[in-house]
């Protein structure tokens, strides 16, 4: 019973300390990789100034997926992930990260089955969930639409 | 000078998005999959609501390069698709994905094939 006590004792105070720190590291990298996301933009709007402003964002999360995948692959962006927590899974690099980890994980357990399978293990929900989103809102637009 | 701003408000807005993750992921021990999947309907929202627009133009890449964008693009595909047809009505807020998943899952083959995994050495 003391055990359980003093385990509870550690466990609420450890957790409280690394709480805020957490919070903070996810503040600073969260914020830093959408600055890096700004200066893209800001960047391909100079170089390719008749591209419309969609086709600007897509360019700019490719670009920021590459990084994502190519700091994945270097086993850099697992690294930063240990202590940013949100801050590097909630961005699009995030993204990135969650298809290439399990795909370079699964390699091994061959391209078909491993790699070309187990990519969507995170990826899965996300492109399930805006798949499904695109078609109900999609279809709700077009009912507006029609009453017009 | 307005520009440095504009860095200020992504880096603020960006940060706090990231933090809010960090807050359902300290307190619910959500799994990275649920937290990518509540930002994205989080996107879809604002943007179905029109709350999205207002918050960009404030914070530009601050709420773009979060995944709640990529929910946000889905549905100004979809809205933009209504206006020709059914079809693309259903249809162009996958093709406003379709730019971020090739380039995630290509990447992901690509860097599969090429380099091994580090997960084993953390």
């Amino acid at each position: 019973m003391e055990d359980k006590q003093y385990m509870d004792y550690i466990h609420t105070h450890a957790q409280k300390s690394s709480h805020v720190t957490t919070l903070v590291w996810a503040f600073l990298v969260g914020g830093l990789i959408c600055c890096v996301g700004q200066a893209f933009g800001d960047i391909f709007k100079v170089l390719l100034p008749n591209w419309e402003q969609s086709k600007i964002s897509a360019l700019v999360s490719m670009t920021m997926i590459f990084l994502g995948s190519f700091l994945t692959a270097i086993g850099v962006y697992d690294k930063i992930g240990i202590h940013a927590g949100g801050g590097s899974i909630v961005p699009i690099t995030g993204f990135a990260n969650s298809v290439v980890s399990p795909a370079m994980e699964f390699n091994k357990e061959g391209i078909v089955l491993g790699m070309m399978a187990k990519m969507f293990v995170i990826a899965g929900p996300i492109i399930v969930a805006g798949t499904v989103s695109s078609v109900v809102t999609g279809f709700i637009y077009w009912i507006v639409e029609l009453i017009r | 000078m307005e520009i440095f701003l504009g860095y200020v408000k992504a880096f603020a807005i960006g940060g706090l998005v990231c933090m809010i993750a960090q807050i359902f992921i300290n307190k619910t021990k959500m799994t990275s999959a649920r937290i990518l999947v509540m930002f994205l309907l989080l996107g879809v929202v604002l943007e179905f609501v029109g709350a999205f627009k207002f918050i960009e133009e404030f914070a530009g890449a601050g709420i773009t390069i979060p995944i709640t964008g990529f929910g946000s693009t889905i549905v100004k595909g979809a809205k933009e698709g209504a206006k020709i047809g059914l079809f693309e009505s259903v249809t162009y807020g996958f093709r406003n994905m379709a730019g971020g998943l090739t380039a995630a899952i290509f990447f992901g083959f690509l860097f599969a094939l090429i380099f091994k995994s580090h997960s084993k050495k953390v």
